[in-house]
């Protein structure tokens, strides 16, 4: 299969069946298939609050109802992750492998935040140039050098750092509230950055079918961490017969 | 020894004409050179001790821990030559490691000594290579099967203890080790006579430094091996040095 | 030249329980040029004195950089010496590809140790005949490590090794205490004097003969050039030389080498065991 170099390549072009039976073509099937929604993260004063939904959808199926997808790779180090929940749980023992790894040493130098996103980039970087990509979203949270520190990979090896951070339907839906709220006001504090995300996953729980009504939270700062949930949300489904002019 | 010097004590895998591996032996010798090291194991837990030699001041406190971390669960305690135990240590841990990720468990002890101990005895079979100049102590705690050790030698041989020692002075620290009652003992009790141990079998005119090591795996740990809080480290040393004083008052009324 | 039947190579064990093939390549790191490393508490400074082949030879380089927080300076074997660097150039990059972060001095040692002690367990390969000063800092400060060719490697608050090292050794230790809290300017003249005592008292130290490396907070690893050399060999320059060797032990010139016998191998202590 060589379109390009061929010296007869408007002939080999409309020669469609070479391409289904060359044995030199190696297909890869992808897509996820038991699947995490949106994950947010909001860098606050001395901190940093993620959040996520406990639900594993099996297509449109509600699956798996209370399954927790942040995980605390260390002490300054929290994860939360979307997208494929097997390759979520392949990532989490890879990770967990890493810290005990690092743990063994006892050299009491813990992995910083920034690294451990490096280093996730390098997985899925390279994952993804075998075409064979880890199907996640994931969002590195804590506290770099004493500071806050918030970053996002995607399936492609893609690695940003920001203040404010929202995956999947949270992109579209979460992240403009959050801009807005960080413009209003850049330096939020523990509890305003809690009632914003507890907002912003309210609001992602009518808009997005692939959500779930708990969710939990977690806060890091420097005095430690703060796992909160599975918190429920009291969806006030009335004002859905209001809605219209979008069908 | 008769067949020292008779050339068949020059290789792994040569048989003497009485039937012994030398070369093994003398590997243990190595070992023997070394500084002691004894871990004991409670009913609730186990716990290492080791006489960490100084030869030199310029060298860091705290410098060629001879205590490693192998998992979670699971503490080391090393004889003979440290390079070579760091080897085992980086061995011990990837298998730990393995069965982890094949398994999704911790490695149960049994399996990880009888894994470390094979690879141990596959250097006493070759010519090419020489047998590891390092003695082993492994030993973790579970809820469920409560606390195990088991001791590697560096012909691969390895027995589960609830007491053992290793090094120059393991002769007087197993006479002392006998005199307890393991089984009975709690991991408190037990750091108390591993740093009393070390102690008296310390020999002052031989070796003039030493750092006292000391770690534990238990049940006050959840099951994670880890070194002794600062505040046990200082209370054992001082119980150690007291009853080392008492010992040679009462030498001296005799 | 030979001792016994157990010192033909590296797999065999004495009946005393040592390794005479690893003890010999010892000895190789006494036959290169003394260097010393020290530190206070944000910087870590190496100090080697060089040789020369002959007249019309450069000075043969001890001191090589790592990373930008790692530099070691080197006695023995320097082609060993240069293998080791590759590999721990290569460690510390690896890392920092994979964490964005420098690679913790003790990790690399800890890497390089286990690479050096393969070498000392297999009948194909032979001991590295060089000793290493790795002077380094990381988020736990400056560090100071020394390796052996037996694969041992020791965090030092000071050393000296190499050629009549035992006189530096002995400058360290009587100074071990001010170390710390000293500036680095007086650290730098404390590794000076050090590294003068190893010399006979017809040699002096220049700039031709002195290499100098630093690292530290703030300090990417650097190696100075002779103008700064020349600096710190001015402040302790005239000072009444200390530990200096009683005269008729063997002067050390700079066309000591290979080529000169080496003396009869005779490890005074056993492998260290601990």
């Amino acid at each position: 299969m060589n379109f390009y170099n061929s010296v007869n390549f408007p002939i080999n072009f409309n020669n469609h069946q070479d391409i289904s039976e060359s044995s030199d073509i190696i297909k890869h099937f992808h897509t996820p298939i038991t699947t995490a929604t949106s994950v947010l993260g909001i860098a606050f004063n001395n901190g940093v609050i993620i959040s996520a939904d406990i639900l594993g959808s099996y297509g449109s199926l509600a699956r798996f109802k209370n399954f927790s997808r942040i995980l605390q790779a260390n002490k300054n180090t929290l994860l939360g992750v979307g997208g494929d929940i097997a390759d979520f749980q392949y990532l989490k023992e890879l990770i967990q492998g890493k810290m005990i790894g690092e743990e063994c040493l006892e050299d009491d130098i813990p992995l910083k935040p920034a690294s451990l996103l490096c280093w996730l980039t390098r997985v899925m970087y390279n994952r993804r140039s075998k075409i064979d990509p880890l199907w996640n979203n994931i969002l590195v949270a804590g506290i770099q050098d004493g500071k806050p520190y918030l970053g996002f990979i995607d399936k492609l090896g893609t690695a940003v750092e920001d203040k404010l951070i929202a995956t999947g339907y949270g992109a579209y839906i979460a992240i403009p509230l959050l801009r807005d709220a960080l413009e209003k006001k850049p330096d939020l504090n523990k509890q305003e950055a809690e009632e914003l995300m507890k907002k912003c996953m309210e609001i992602l729980y009518y808009r997005d079918a692939r959500s779930f009504n708990k969710y939990e939270l977690a806060i890091l700062t420097t005095e430690g961490t703060e796992f909160k949930g599975p918190i429920e949300i009291k969806a006030n489904w009335s004002i859905s017969n209001d809605v219209c002019g979008y069908e | 020894m008769s067949s020292i010097g008779t050339g068949y004590d020059l290789s792994a895998s040569q048989f003497s004409p009485d039937g012994r591996v030398f070369q093994v032996e003398y590997a243990q010798k190595a070992v023997e050179n070394s500084g002691t090291a004894v871990a004991l194991r409670g009913k609730d837990g186990v716990v290492f001790a080791v006489e960490k030699l100084v030869t030199s001041k310029l060298y860091e406190p705290g410098t060629n821990k001879r205590i490693f971390t192998i998992d979670k669960h699971v503490g080391m305690a090393v004889a003979g030559l440290i390079a070579d135990a760091r080897q085992l240590a980086e061995t011990a841990r990837s298998e730990a490691a393995t069965y982890r990720s094949q398994y999704g468990n911790q490695i149960p002890l049994k399996y990880l000594n009888d894994r470390v101990s094979m690879y141990i005895h596959a250097y006493t079979l070759y010519s090419a290579v020489r047998p590891f100049g390092s003695s082993l102590i492994l030993g973790t705690y579970d809820k469920n099967d409560g606390s195990e050790m088991y001791m590697i030698d560096p012909s691969g041989i390895s027995y589960g203890y609830f007491g053992c020692a290793i090094g120059k002075a393991k002769q007087a620290a197993k006479t002392e080790i006998e005199k307890l009652k393991l089984a009975d003992m709690t991991c408190s009790e037990l750091i108390k006579e591993a740093a009393r141990i070390i102690y008296l079998v310390h020999d002052e005119l031989k070796d003039k430094y030493f750092e006292l090591e000391l770690s534990w795996v238990g049940k006050h740990t959840n099951g994670i091996h880890e070194k002794v809080p600062p505040h046990v480290q200082e209370e054992v040393e001082k119980s150690a040095k007291a009853a080392l004083e008492e010992e040679s008052d009462s030498d001296e009324d005799i | 030249m030979f001792r016994n039947q157990y010192d033909s190579d590296v797999t065999v064990w004495s009946p005393q329980g040592r390794l005479h093939q690893v003890e010999y390549a010892m000895e190789a790191v006494k036959l290169g040029s003394a260097t010393v490393g020290l530190k206070n508490k944000s910087h870590a400074i190496l100090v080697a004195l060089k040789r020369a082949a002959s007249e019309l030879s450069a000075y043969q380089k001890k001191l090589f950089p790592i990373d930008d927080h790692i530099g070691i300076s080197i006695s023995g074997l320097t082609a060993d010496a240069r293998m080791l660097s590759r590999y721990m150039r290569t460690e510390c990059l690896n890392y920092k590809f994979g964490h964005d972060a420098p690679l913790p001095v003790n990790r690399l040692l800890l890497k390089l140790g286990n690479k050096m002690q393969v070498c000392t367990q297999r009948y194909d390969k032979r001991p590295y005949g060089v000793g290493l000063l790795i002077a380094g800092y990381d988020g736990t400060g400056p560090h100071i490590y020394q390796t052996c060719p037996s694969a041992n490697y020791y965090d030092c608050r000071a050393m000296a090794i190499g050629s009549r090292s035992q006189s530096a050794r002995t400058y360290l230790e009587k100074h071990l205490d001010v170390f710390p809290n000293c500036t680095t300017d007086e650290l730098i003249a404390h590794g000076l004097r050090a590294l003068r005592d190893t010399l006979p008292n017809e040699v002096e130290l220049t700039v031709k003969n002195v290499s100098i490396g630093i690292v530290g907070d703030g300090t990417d690893y650097k190696e100075f050039e002779e103008e700064e050399t020349a600096r710190y060999l001015s402040m302790i320059e005239g000072e009444e030389r200390r530990g200096a060797p009683p005269p008729g032990s063997d002067p050390v010139s700079s066309d000591d080498g290979p080529e000169n016998s080496p003396p009869d191998p005779e490890p005074t202590v056993a492998m260290d065991t601990e």
